[in-house]
């Protein structure tokens, strides 16, 4: 378990998605090996503006502006870091990821395993995913299960500017390959502090970013910020929730999810995915084999519909807001 | 007066003997249950042998799955080479003195290789190395999207690759004409704004001038080239494929009079650089390798369970301790009865 660091006297204001384009070029900085490619990445620093001003700093050369192909992204990657350098890939959107699953599934997770370590697949590949913000169809995807399931990946979600900081650098220095999940609702959400010579966070834990003895909320991405939410809510009325931020969805730190809730006896799963074959219900079962005997209401899950992600208009019913988990968390208190 | 041009033209034809004894004899180990489904390179000698011969130890090779000559003479041994049909992932961890160290393993999902070796040109790119990277796929795998990804980029970034094509006519049960209304494969170069070029694939010395010069034209930075080798399967697809379903007996026996081992022994005959003698003693020795290869195979210690854990990750994860420990248990078992 890590406790979040917030407060720093080398902490400076920043988004997410400043936080990302500083992690970025720290470690492109420190790391030679480190290179970026994706379309548009260059020039015009992304769509969203995660590598603003890095071809600029780092050079065409390690700024690769790619041509139109999901699939080639991922396949140059899988080439490249196949010889030893980093590459970061960046993925427009999460929701054109899908030609590039074969690279990612077949190859990226399994190039050390089948080799039996004699080559491996340090890659990154950052996506921004999740709805919110009224984007085109196929802009607002959150499929981080079908990720989360394949393995030899690890799948990283950050929550907040220091998390996308630090878990970013982490991700880089990682020897295995990558698939990083950037809330795109929270890129320019708020400032908060970051320390950017600060070191790179585990990869392998939960975030405790609220304790409480009533119940524990557990989510992670952009439902955070719903969740924290809903804790303020809930403390008002006097119920303290413990809120977990998963943050690592494979491999899955279960250690942290199981004491927690051996402990308050109470969790709520909140994910904007899905609920069917979602990763919620991988926690839930976690939760029935190691904590069965301290449960004391059955384990909630407040997630997206069983359906594709709506157009815009109907985006506001689909995501889980804070009514949604409160009552879920009410309805576990008065099993 | 003998070259060395003549002695590459020998040392090719002793090794097209060699793959084509071993051939038959890992297709002889499948039939009696010694080796998984496994793909035959008969017809392919001549490929695969110009392909490790044109290679240098600073180059990249990454293969599909029929390059058995290619990396035996990239320094996978044959016994290697068995262990990987076998059923045996550390078939796959070449030796690391080898020119071999750094090239993918074999690939069996179809041109997904293509676009991979894009990224190590222009790793070697990036790095200014006086290399280049040759990657090989069949006829069928012009017909995905890898296969044009990746000639595509390599125009545009101008990367050391080359792509050779193995076109042998038949991807499965789909022949050549089925794939593809281009005149030639070599003309999806134009696409990608490349030079495409075609050559016998039964000819090894027509297919090592053309890939010494591709490759060369690759290590100066000059470009990416496409190749287009044809040949013809004289296989099955693979050891669980049956031809005779979809392939006439005219068309095969057609395409044996122009197989390449004979050809080339003919043509190093005609020049007084081989005959009967040194064939059988050759034939001798071919029969020997492969006996050894198989014998070192078979006698292989089996892996241990705890494998498919721990290549997963650099480290492994503590949330597969457990499960690391089941598998431990068999190996247990295992060991001890």
């Amino acid at each position: 378990m890590a406790e979040l660091q917030t407060h720093s006297a080398h902490a400076v204001p920043m988004n997410l998605l400043e936080a990302v384009n500083r992690a970025l070029a720290r470690a492109m900085a420190e790391d030679d090996s480190v290179v970026l490619l994706g379309e548009d990445i260059g020039t015009n620093g992304g769509v969203f503006r995660a590598t603003e001003g890095l071809k600029q700093q780092f050079g065409f050369r390690r700024v690769m502006d790619t041509p139109l192909a999901e699939n080639l992204i991922a396949g140059l990657a899988v080439g490249m870091a196949s010889q030893g350098l980093k590459p970061v890939a960046e993925i427009q959107f999460m929701g054109f990821i899908y030609a590039a699953l074969e690279q990612i599934l077949s190859h990226a997770a399994r190039l050390r395993n089948r080799t039996r370590g004699r080559l491996s697949c340090p890659l990154v590949i950052r996506a921004p995913y999740g709805g919110g913000i009224h984007a085109p169809e196929h802009h607002s995807e959150s499929t981080e299960a079908l990720f989360a399931h394949i393995p030899g990946l690890r799948v990283v979600m950050p929550s907040s500017p220091a998390r996308a900081h630090g878990l970013l650098l982490a991700a880089i220095q990682c020897p295995d390959p990558v698939i990083f999940l950037e809330p795109k609702r929270l890129y320019r959400l708020k400032r908060l502090p970051v320390v950017a010579d600060g070191d790179p966070l585990p990869l392998d834990t939960c975030f405790t970013l609220r304790t409480g003895d009533d119940l524990t909320l557990i989510s992670w991405g952009a439902a955070i910020h719903e969740t924290l939410g809903a804790a303020d809510q809930l403390a008002a009325e006097g119920i303290n929730a413990e809120v977990i931020d998963v943050a690592c969805l494979n491999p899955l730190d279960r250690d942290t999810l199981v004491a927690s809730v051996s402990r308050t006896g109470r969790a709520v799963i909140v994910h904007e995915a899905p609920g069917h074959g979602g990763m919620g219900a991988e926690i839930a079962a976690t939760l029935a084999n190691q904590a069965l005997l301290h449960l004391r209401a059955p384990v909630e899950r407040v997630t997206g519909y069983d359906c594709p992600m709506p157009y815009f208009q109907l985006e506001p019913h689909y995501l889980p807001d804070e009514e949604r988990i409160v009552a879920a968390a009410k309805r576990t208190l008065a099993y | 007066m003998r070259t060395d041009h003549d002695d590459r033209r020998v040392a090719g034809y002793k090794t097209m003997a060699l793959i084509r004894h071993f051939d038959k004899k890992a297709v002889n180990l499948q039939r009696t249950g010694r080796l998984g489904t496994y793909a035959s390179c008969l017809g392919a000698e001549a490929i695969g042998t110009a392909a490790g011969l044109a290679l240098t130890r600073d180059d990249y090779f990454v293969p599909y799955y029929r390059d058995h000559a290619t990396l035996y003479l990239r320094g996978v041994p044959l016994h290697q080479i068995l262990q990987y049909w076998g059923g045996d992932e550390r078939g796959n961890a070449f030796p690391a003195d080898s020119a071999a160290r750094r090239d993918l393993p074999y690939c069996v999902p179809i041109a997904t290789q293509l676009t991979q070796a894009a990224g190590i040109a222009s790793a070697a790119k990036l790095r200014h190395e006086h290399a280049a990277v040759l990657a090989t796929c069949g006829d069928g795998a012009t017909s995905r999207g890898d296969f044009y990804e990746a000639l595509n980029v390599a125009g545009v970034w101008q990367l050391p690759l080359v792509v050779l094509i193995n076109n042998n006519q038949w991807a499965i049960s789909v022949p050549r004409g089925l794939q593809t209304a281009c005149a030639s494969l070599a003309d999806k170069a134009m696409a990608a704004g490349i030079p495409g070029v075609q050559v016998d694939g039964n000819d090894l010395d027509a297919l090592i001038e053309v890939l010494d010069h591709a490759l060369e034209r690759a290590r100066a930075g000059k470009g990416a080239t496409l190749i287009e080798a044809i040949s013809y399967r004289l296989s099955d697809h693979t050891t669980a494929d049956d031809a005779s379903r979809y392939r006439k007996a005219s068309d095969l026996h057609r395409a044996w009079q122009n197989e390449p081992v004979r050809r080339l022994r003919d043509t190093l005959a005609e020049a007084g650089l081989w005959d009967a003698q040194r064939e059988t003693d050759w034939q001798q020795q071919c029969e020997r390798t492969v006996e050894e290869a198989i014998d070192t195979y078979l006698n292989l210690p089996p892996a241990p369970a705890t494998d498919m854990l721990d290549y997963l990750y650099a480290e492994l994860p503590a949330a597969l301790r457990d499960q690391r420990s089941a598998l431990a248990a068999v190996d247990q078992e295992v060991r001890h009865g």
